[in-house]
């Protein structure tokens, strides 16, 4: 579905199901210069099984108009504005990467509209590699080349997808070039400078999950643990033997772990 | 400089797809010989059937074994996923029933596997979707016969079997110009010499009986997705981009981004046509491309040493093989596969058909049949057997002579295989 927020497009897809505001709802954030398609194996899930499910294309990204945020204090804003353009008072955010710290960055500032809050690949601070951001910076194809390589745990070079047929390493390679110029670039570099985990993390009110892949590369499983720590109360899972991309890489374990953790409907 | 270690084509070749056994730590792909998959619970039958979680159901639709070698195959392409299927045909026609129906066309080149000439020209106009074919090396001549509803250019990578080269690259800029897709068969030349996504194909198909099988035991197929077409952007393709009501109301682009189409071949096209790959096959398939790099070298290597023996021999009228200097594709050839055109050539015995049939007749070693990309040494007659439903324009258009025979190179010691050679030959002249 198609919403308008500051007079621009903004693509969410609903699971495969009309959205149903009515319903309790969840809205996934993805990660760096990807788009709503890489929780295809956790939306369809919650929508047809009684949730409202938005899966954004943050600005500049998939189906969204552009310009890209720049910021992750910025973002968490404008995904407040999502809410307000689809009529939720309150949802369930689930968080990816860098759409992990602006679910988080969301909660933190707007704690009466967040009722759960899920982070999958979360760590702060989120510094990036030198040569990957300016690779990104100058929209070098290494840039791409290393996100999904170091994106992807080793056993996913391997392969092996829980869908028939499918070679994940190609599929976020081609998420990665249908990203226009900069986008990439601009992600990482939100991720580099936001400085507001701690207290982004201090200030949460909501139940909140980390789904920690045990092989990430990105978001090393002893930094997703210490970011964790930060968090009251937090509720956390290892999926063992995956990377940063677990929603891909092990789609069932995130689809079970976010089941658990967000409460059934009625 | 920071390396992305990508696993490469000759490892890919034998660990893409696979992991050892968890439950018995067997190194070999296992056999998955069932039909079908148990539930975990209602729960869980009910979101495969619906596409909420990814797994097994039935083994038309998907298998454990079948799914290692169609990962295994879309890593060595470099595609986002792939279908494997009864056979090439099964993989060509699920292509095509997966993006047009009635109301259609294909604009094809004229020189192709003869099965596959048979289904454009004579078969699918009984479905409502017609052909136009033209010369495979004339890029315009694509452009010019493409109508508005027309939903799909198609080619092979070298032509059977004249082996004239496509220029994969100019012919998909062609459909991209026109918001179509460009398919390859690109059985004779396997990822091993040639990639065509990485030349802007959008969809490959095979017959995996060829080269990657390698062994002559299993006929098979496998249809590979790109995952870089523009469903969404060229809005003539309804399959893709609308809401399919066979599973209540999916979009494929929507829900899938790059693995729409392969999504949309499996779910829909295993589902509904049935042509699926059997688990054992899969296994035999299997066994072939774990040798796919080693092979391909051998075969080239041989093919090279017979393609110069012959150029000399004085019994033989032409020869065609796009690494000789003389071949009309030469330049094309030596750029795209530096590391060899194939296996399979084409050249005339002097004395006609009567000597050809003679030549045929008095080789020991190679196998008179119809088939190629065996690690056995195969020769025929296209003329009169691959090519026979063609009429004389369509043979013509294909560059098939009478006097033309085709061979593919195998594996043998290619001293047995000259001297073979040199036997019949001096048979077919007496």
């Amino acid at each position: 579905m198609e919403l308008t927020v500051e007079g621009r497009k903004v693509f969410a897809a609903t699971g495969g199901k009309a959205f149903d505001p009515s319903l309790p709802a969840i809205v996934f954030v993805h990660g760096a210069a990807a788009d709503h398609t890489v929780w295809k194996l956790q939306t369809r899930y919650f929508a047809w099984h009684g949730r409202g499910v938005l899966a954004i294309d943050m600005p500049g990204h998939g189906r969204s108009d552009g310009p890209c945020v720049p910021t992750i204090e910025g973002l968490a804003d404008w995904l407040i504005a999502v809410l307000d353009a689809a009529g939720l008072a309150r949802a369930a955010l689930v968080g990816h990467s860098v759409g992990s710290l602006v679910t988080l960055e969301a909660a933190a500032r707007y704690p009466d509209r967040v009722e759960d809050l899920a982070l999958l690949g979360c760590a702060f601070p989120m510094r990036v590699n030198d040569e990957l951001l300016d690779a990104a910076r100058d929209n070098d194809a290494l840039a791409n080349q290393l996100t999904n390589a170091w994106g992807y745990g080793r056993a996913a070079q391997r392969g092996r997808h829980t869908m028939p047929g499918l070679w994940m390493l190609k599929g976020g390679m081609r998420l990665l070039e249908d990203a226009g110029d900069g986008v990439l670039y601009n992600d990482m570099n939100a991720c580099h400078i936001y400085e507001g985990g701690e207290r982004a993390a201090r200030a949460l009110s909501c139940r909140t999950l980390s789904i920690m892949g045990e092989k990430d590369i990105m978001t090393p499983l002893k930094q997703a643990r210490k970011t964790a720590a930060q968090i009251d109360g937090v509720r956390e899972v290892v999926i063992p033997a995956a990377g940063h991309i677990m929603m891909d890489e092990a789609p069932d374990k995130t689809l079970d772990a976010l089941r658990d953790f967000l409460p059934q409907p009625t | 400089m920071a390396d992305p270690k990508y696993l490469k084509f000759d490892t890919l070749s034998l660990h893409a797809g696979q992991k050892p056994d968890a439950t018995y730590g067997a190194r070999a792909v296992p056999i998955y010989q069932s039909t079908s998959f148990v539930f975990q619970d209602t729960d869980h039958a009910a979101a495969l059937f619906n596409l909420e979680r990814a797994g097994h159901i039935y083994s038309r639709i998907s298998n454990p074994t079948v799914a290692v070698l169609e990962e295994r195959i879309a890593a060595l392409e470099g595609g986002v996923g792939a279908v494997a299927t009864a056979s090439g045909q099964a993989a060509l026609h699920l292509g095509v029933a997966t993006l047009m129906g009635a109301g259609s066309h294909i604009v094809s080149s004229a020189s192709i596997y003869g099965g596959s000439h048979n289904m454009f020209a004579h078969t699918l106009p009984r479905f409502g979707i017609e052909a136009t074919f033209v010369d495979p090396r004339d890029p315009k001549a694509y452009a010019a016969a493409i109508q508005p509803n027309t939903r799909l250019l198609f080619g092979e990578t070298l032509g059977n079997p004249g082996l004239e080269v496509m220029d994969v690259a100019a012919v998909a800029a062609v459909a991209h110009d026109h918001g179509i897709p460009l398919m390859i068969d690109n059985t004779f030349a396997t990822p091993y010499l040639f990639r065509p996504f990485e030349h802007g194909c959008d969809i490959i198909m095979h017959s995996a009986t060829k080269f990657l099988g390698g062994h002559g035991v299993a006929v098979a197929g496998v249809l590979v997705d790109s995952g870089q077409f523009d469903w969404e952007g060229s809005g003539k393709f309804p399959t893709m981009t609308e809401p399919y009501a066979g599973y209540h109301g999916l979009d494929f682009a929507e829900e899938f981004g790059p693995g729409a189409f392969i999504m949309r071949a499996r779910t829909e096209g295993l589902r509904d046509f049935g042509a699926a790959m059997s688990p054992q096959t899969a296994f035999y398939i299997l066994q072939g491309v774990e040798t796919l790099p080693v092979r391909m070298q051998r075969h080239v290597e041989n093919t090279r040493e017979i393609v110069k023996y012959l150029c000399g021999h004085e019994a033989v009228a032409w020869v065609i093989y796009p690494e000789l200097p003389d071949h009309a594709d030469h330049n094309l050839a030596k750029a795209l596969m530096p590391d060899g055109v194939g296996a399979i050539f084409s050249f005339g015995v002097k004395g006609g058909r009567g000597a050809g049939a003679k030549f045929i007749e008095s080789l020991e070693i190679y196998s008179h049949l119809a088939n190629v990309g065996d690690a056995k040494s195969l020769i025929i007659h296209p003329a009169s057997t691959t090519h026979q439903q063609m009429d004389a324009a369509a043979l013509k258009a294909a560059g098939v002579g009478e006097d033309m025979v085709r061979m593919s190179v195998g594996l043998e010691d290619i001293r047995d295989l000259i001297d073979d050679l040199g036997g019949a030959l001096r048979r077919s002249q007496r």
